[in-house]
């Protein structure tokens, strides 16, 4: 609906008016809520202005409050598109502030989990810009897939959405050998389905003209815009976190950083859509190589939470729940601050924490990924048409739970 | 780049300000004056850290031992050689201003916007400096320690917009 018409002097005559379009809050393509104030010029995009905030529900300020054991819930729910890999994310940086080495087989498991969660992610993008664009059937092919990725998450963790699985150096419980099993089953069917969905998707001609050559994003506006993730590898800056600095077992793998030159729409669901083989290509190779231990580490003391069984059935079990649970008797924290950051499957997901000395954080500031590629998004729409946006938005994956906080 | 280097570099370029470096974690990071923030930011652009990755402000109030009220911190990293710098710097009432490092990074942009938006730090020379995430009405800067993590019943007195005003 236009809401203003203004009359612009055209020597040529070809132009009709410059309009202005009110793009949601409340869209179907926008997936989540936010909103964008397009100039158009008949069908072109002369101008954006995103309007964001309205998911805003002050996480950061209930990251002061809850402990960092408590915090992973709200984690959870920023990006909850791979609540997963927020969590690894978020104690991540606390392991990193309590100088914390993990386990050997904590680290693989939480790296499966990680790669699991980028799937996840990445089947999400696909599977709903594809669903934008026209194409239905993709979006029930990535969708079949994401179901059999809850099943796993609700075997190991006890839930499909939001698991809550880590805990500080550790996690809630152990895997199982059904679940290993059921991975392994996973990744033997994925194959198949990746290879349906990148034929339904990447060879489709309507799919290739939306999105070739549309949304350029440049390798300098790229870097200077904080770009990370898919949305940079596809403009052609060549970082991956889990390569130039390896975090939990990355070191182990044998993995290729996908990248792409042309920063276009195209290149970055390529860029998606290649990743997904090379996290699979992680996940079997971490899942025939768990090595057997224990989750904690030893001499976590009070740090490690106890294994529920013990809390139930013995004293001292439950004076370990106690000690490790009661705000006065927990474990202290250096009075530090520290930046720590992982690949997650968006970009670069950072927690700066800063510690008081108490087991919760003083300020717990998260650097979403999602924040930075939207800011670039009126650089990317600019002369392009209305149906662009869609295509846009949903190239660069934009949560608006991690956008907003 | 080693941390050796950065810190020769940079102790080189600028004599006259004191710099104090520190490292945990194997992070390095350097604590400056507001005044020398931008001159010592775009030194480091030179020297290759061409990506903010983060700029976020702490409100210091309630921090054990703590001189300032508030701390800006920047996250640089160098896309080349993958190095990274926390530089730190330190602001107190009433002069609650900072010059904005949107020309040399473009990601500043909506981070400063953020750090206006939940502290009341005004960034100089930033080009739309409002708020990015509460709506325009609000009042308060709620990520300050000051202010309860219940609210003040802002919620309550924001305008009601009918159908038919729209």
């Amino acid at each position: 609906m236009p809401l203003e018409l203004v009359d612009r002097d055209d020597p040529s005559g070809e132009q009709d008016a410059i309009w202005t379009l009110n793009f949601g809050p409340q869209h179907p393509a926008t997936h989540t809520t936010l909103r964008l104030i397009l100039t158009l010029d008949g069908e072109k995009v002369l101008d954006a202005e995103p309007d964001i905030g309205y998911l805003h529900s002050g996480f950061e300020k209930l990251g002061e409050v809850l402990d960092f054991n408590q915090y992973v819930t709200i984690v959870d729910r920023m990006n909850y598109i791979s609540p997963l890999a927020n969590e690894i994310a978020w104690h991540h940086s606390v392991e990193m502030l309590m100088g914390i080495e993990l386990t050997p087989r904590c680290k693989y498991i939480r790296t499966i989990l990680a790669e699991l969660m980028r799937i996840h992610d990445h089947m999400l993008c696909i599977g709903t810009c594809i669903l934008d664009l026209g194409g239905a059937t993709a979006f029930m092919y990535a969708f079949n897939e994401r179901e059999k990725i809850y099943d796993i998450c609700e075997m190991a963790t006890g839930q499909r959405f939001h698991t809550s699985f880590t805990r500080v150096g550790g996690l809630l419980s152990d895997v199982t050998d059904e679940w290993v099993q059921r991975v392994r089953e996973f990744i033997k069917v994925f194959h198949k389905a990746h290879t349906d969905i990148s034929r339904l998707v990447m060879k489709n001609r309507i799919f290739i003209e939306r999105t070739q050559g549309i949304g350029m994003l440049t390798r300098a506006d790229a870097i200077s815009g904080g770009a990370t993730g898919p949305v940079a590898r596809a403009s052609g800056v060549t970082r991956d976190l889990r390569r130039d600095e390896p975090y939990l077992s990355y070191d182990d793998f044998d993995f290729d950083v996908i990248c792409s030159q042309s920063g276009d729409c195209f290149a970055r669901f390529h860029v998606r859509m290649l990743e997904m083989t090379e996290s699979a290509k992680i996940i079997s190779q971490a899942i025939e190589s768990i090595p057997a231990g224990p989750i904690y580490a030893e001499g976590m003391g009070k740090i490690a939470s106890p294994d529920k069984s013990e809390v139930y059935r013995s004293i001292e079990g439950l004076i370990h729940h106690f000690e490790a649970f009661m705000p006065n008797r927990q474990a202290s924290v250096p009075r530090e601050s520290v930046y720590a950051a992982t690949e997650s499957p968006n970009g670069e997901l950072g927690y700066y924490l800063v510690s008081d000395g108490d087991f919760r954080a003083y300020r717990a500031r998260t650097r979403p990924p999602s924040l930075l590629h939207f800011a670039l998004f009126p650089k990317m729409i600019r002369g392009c048409m209305l149906s662009d946006v869609v295509a846009v938005l949903g190239s660069l994956n934009v949560i608006a739970a991690e956008l907003d906080r | 780049m080693e941390f050796e280097q950065i810190k020769n570099s940079v102790s080189g370029a600028f004599p006259a300000v004191s710099l104090s470096w520190s490292e945990f974690r194997g992070q390095l990071r350097l604590g400056i004056n507001a005044s020398a923030v931008k001159q010592i930011l775009s030194y480091l652009r030179t020297l290759g850290f061409d990506m903010l990755i983060d700029e976020t402000a702490v409100d210091l109030l309630e921090y054990p031992d703590a001189r300032d009220r508030f701390e800006v911190v920047y996250c640089l990293l160098s896309t080349e050689t993958a190095t990274r710098i926390i530089v730190k710097t330190w602001l107190n009432e009433p002069d609650l201003e900072l010059p904005s490092v949107c020309d040399l990074w473009q990601s500043a942009n909506w981070m400063e916007r953020e750090i206006f938006d939940m502290f009341g730090i005004r960034f100089d020379g930033h080009p739309n400096l409002k708020r990015l995430l509460l709506p325009e009405q609000f009042t308060a800067f709620p990520m300050r320690r000051d202010y309860p993590v219940k609210g003040r019943g802002e919620r309550h007195n924001f305008p009601v917009y009918t159908r038919a005003q729209s």
